[in-house]
């Protein structure tokens, strides 16, 4: 089954330390092809690295392999993480184990499918306007946002470094947690990383997996209508009856207001898209990636290269970021993103002053039919208004399954304050029961 | 010629009135070469039409107020250390083409 899936674009292992004990002494994991494994090669999903193969290992990697877990694969995504279904991997699309007819959402949909199918215990995706939470949602599974420099990014190949961050995919609350406490923590490598005892406010010493106690009695869940709106109506209601569930568990349920996240999806297209344009200069043919054969100077020479190098997404992203960039545009465009920006980081910050979570759906709409939005990139674009503010803002998130609607999965998303990642995931496990 | 550039010249002013970001197959072409990307032609007109749809749908950040945007950020410093690196061999590994312990490019000019 999971052969036919599509979810692996390379399977090979990495021994996990076989003395290590711990929840993730003798789990497998599978990693997306983002992420650098020593030895093993990593494509990003792109025909520009279909042969690269990393000289080390990313520091998520390190972590999972010391802590006894061994690597069994790297997993399927949407080219350079660009796109919300895994479709525009140039390795084929990945079909979802809930609906092999459907997308498992993106760009992390070969660790939402493998996790989704039994193939593997954990799944690491990276998450830059939802990828690990879109595909646990359209899965069925559990992913996890982090705060923004709670886990290294040493090692993952960059595509909006201001945006990204590597979260797991788990079958439980619980099992990605425990994930997430091996993977957390500051590095050297890289400097956005945070020391939580450093931070004010922040749980100096947290156990994600402790926290997945289904405690709820007495929080607060904000409801934000501005990410219900517009939702398809299967979704609502079967997010609507697991919120009800927090309830009945002694929860407390209040509306509150984001006006900003209107204007989220735009604001993080044009970041993440000038971000990309300058990330993905790098792949000029000369140091690594593919190289064409076209015999012209530098200039023809690097232009033939990314035009066989890269699919139709990536290249689109490049050129709108580039616009975007560019005199005459950036004000209009770059400078009004992140005006957008910072408006949404002050409505969730003010937010958090009156709740601990934030509850909506994951996704606004039901997977989707493979093949129905891959040649209408604005429709995917819209399909990431509720994941993307989120990135915006550098919360934690969390995609927990609420119920089916028509027989496919659906996610509900709760945000948290920054370092708040016990809060959802203490919410999280309570949906679970 | 001629006929052709004024035909194009018509378009995009009726564009201009009704739409005020569609983007022309020029533009699309002038963005690509900066960015140093070689683009059929095909995709140059499907690019155009998809730009012109994506980037009107932009311009509702237009509405965005101005918002004060400092975030308090700390620079995090620490004294140089000599560590071991890659080394030349494996930083190489991945090139298709070197000399010398060099990365080879194509010609400058």
């Amino acid at each position: 089954m999971a052969a036919d899936l599509n979810a692996f674009v390379t399977k090979e292992r990495i021994e996990g330390d076989a003395d290590a004990d711990g929840p993730l002494a003798d789990a497998t994991v599978a990693v997306k092809d983002n992420i650098s494994t020593a030895g093993i090669r990593t494509t990003c999903g792109s025909d520009m690295l279909a042969d690269y193969v990393p000289p080390y290992s990313a520091t998520v990697v390190d972590r999972l392999t010391e802590a006894g877990a061994t690597v069994v694969g790297k997993t399927n995504m949407d080219e350079f993480g660009m796109g919300t279904t895994t479709e525009t991997s140039a390795f084929g699309p990945t079909k979802n184990p809930a609906d092999p007819e459907r997308v498992p959402g993106g760009s992390s949909g070969g660790s939402a499918a493998a996790v989704a199918a039994g193939d593997v215990d954990v799944a690491l995706g990276s998450d830059t306007g939802g990828s690990v939470r879109c595909p646990a949602a359209f899965c069925g599974v559990v992913g996890i946002k982090p705060t923004y420099g709670l886990v290294s990014r040493y090692g993952l190949i960059a595509y909006a470094n201001s945006l990204e961050q590597i979260g797991p995919i788990a079958g439980t609350v619980e099992e990605a947690a425990a994930a997430l406490d091996v993977i957390a923590g500051p590095d050297p490598n890289d400097g956005t990383t945070r020391d939580l005892r450093e931070v004010d406010g922040a749980d100096p010493d947290p156990s994600y997996a402790a926290a997945a106690d289904g405690e709820v009695a007495g929080m607060t869940v904000g409801i934000p209508a501005e990410l219900f709106d517009g939702a398809d109506e299967r979704v609502v209601e079967t997010v609507e009856a697991a919120i009800d569930g927090l309830e009945s568990r002694g929860a407390e349920t209040t509306a509150i207001s984001l006006p900003s996240v209107e204007h989220a999806v735009q604001a993080y297209y044009v970041i993440a898209m000038a971000e990309a344009s300058s990330n993905l200069a790098r792949f000029d043919g000369v140091r690594y990636g593919h190289r064409s054969d076209a015999d012209g100077n530098w200039n023809e020479s690097f232009a033939e290269t990314r035009e066989e190098g890269f699919g139709a997404e990536v290249k689109r992203r490049i050129l709108l970021g580039t616009y975007a960039l560019s005199a005459g545009y950036h004000d209009a465009y770059y400078d009004k993103a992140q005006d957008a920006r910072a408006w949404v980081r002050q409505d969730f910050e003010d937010a958090f002053a009156d709740v601990d979570v934030i509850a909506s759906p994951t996704m606004p709409v039901l997977p989707f039919e493979l093949g129905e939005s891959l040649d209408d990139p604005l429709r995917m674009y819209l399909a990431d208004a509720n994941t993307t503010p989120v990135n915006l803002a550098n919360l934690p998130a969390i995609s927990v399954p609420a119920g089916e609607a028509d027989g496919l999965p659906v996610g509900l998303q709760l945000v948290g304050p920054k370092f708040g990642e016990e809060a959802v995931i203490r919410a999280a496990s309570a949906v679970e029961e | 010629m001629s006929d052709t550039s004024e035909s194009t010249d018509e378009r995009a002013d009726a564009e201009s009135e009704d739409a005020p970001s569609a983007v022309d197959a020029e533009e699309v072409r002038h963005v690509a070469e900066l960015a140093r990307v070689r683009l059929a032609d095909d995709e140059i007109d499907a690019f155009a039409a998809q730009f012109g749809d994506i980037l009107r749908y932009f311009e509702a950040l237009d509405e965005v107020p101005e918002t004060e945007r400092d975030e308090e950020l700390v620079n995090v410093m620490r004294p140089d250390e000599i560590e071991e690196g890659l080394s030349q061999a494996d930083a190489l590994r991945n090139a298709e083409e070197t000399e010398d312990g060099f990365f080879v490019g194509p010609k400058v000019s």
